[in-house]
């Protein structure tokens, strides 16, 4: 876990909370994306991007982060039954796949997110 | 769960969506309780009707527009909004006035299926009764 208050990315500091979130959501870029989860010790691996990409566009649409279960059956809907499993999620986002992801996502913590 | 511990729970809103925090604050309460698997409606009524309003814009006012969020409630299951018609009509407006907001039912190969239901306010009184929980927004 990070205790600065900022990512470093290009030279540019990107303001954060405590916990990481972003503190403009506006601010976010794939390069950031990557910065983030290597803070949280993540490689960025191609499954780690669908994830991340699928809940920006659930996000654009809604104008919020789904809760795990609905982005398991949301995956599900989309990519199919191997991609929509909840031990698959946390296998690449430890610290769930709904809290962590969405912070390399560049979106505010989930409502009422485990 | 079972049919025992699962409840009739009724949101009950209101107020127009901006100019007071309630409209939101339901609708986190709404997102949230859904994780307890309850038997979930949401009634529109007064003021409340506005915020079901197609083509909401909030530019002007500095707050984020979180109408779209109501279109996510079916992915929550939470599947039924009841708006009152008297309140509708009251306010010159009609149900195409409204967002379009469906439920993906899985059973049927995911059929997109309304989610809102126009009712007259006597329907409306005999939903509040038949509720065993109300929370009024």
């Amino acid at each position: 876990m990070t205790t600065a208050t900022a990512y470093e990315v290009n030279g540019q500091t990107i303001d954060h909370d405590e916990e990481g979130y972003l503190s403009d959501i506006h601010q976010w870029t794939p390069e950031l994306a990557s910065v983030i989860a290597k803070s949280e010790n993540l490689d960025m691996s191609d499954e780690h991007w669908e994830v991340v990409n699928f809940l920006r566009d659930y996000y654009e649409e809604y104008q919020i982060a789904p809760a795990v279960r609905i982005l398991v059956k949301e995956m599900t809907k989309k990519y199919g039954k191997d991609k929509g499993d909840q031990k698959a999620l946390y296998a690449l986002f430890p610290y769930g796949p709904a809290k962590q992801a969405c912070k390399i996502a560049g979106l505010p913590k989930p409502t009422g997110c485990v | 769960m079972s049919e025992k511990s699962r409840k009739k729970f009724l949101y009950l809103n209101r107020r127009a969506p901006y100019g007071s925090v309630y409209a939101l604050e339901s609708l986190e309460v709404v997102l949230i309780g859904a994780a307890f698997e309850q038997d979930v409606s949401l009634a529109f009524l007064d003021d409340g009707v506005y915020q079901l309003v197609e083509g909401q814009d909030t530019a002007g006012i500095g707050m984020k527009n979180f109408s779209k969020t109501y279109r996510a409630l079916g992915d929550f299951e939470v599947r039924k909004l009841f708006v009152e018609r008297e309140s509708l009509e009251a306010r010159g407006l009609k149900e195409s006035d409204l967002m379009p907001i469906v439920w993906e039912d899985e059973d049927e190969d995911w059929a997109e299926k309304p989610s809102i239901a126009v009712v007259d306010k006597a329907a409306m009184a005999e939903l509040i009764a038949a509720s065993d929980v109300v929370l009024s927004f």
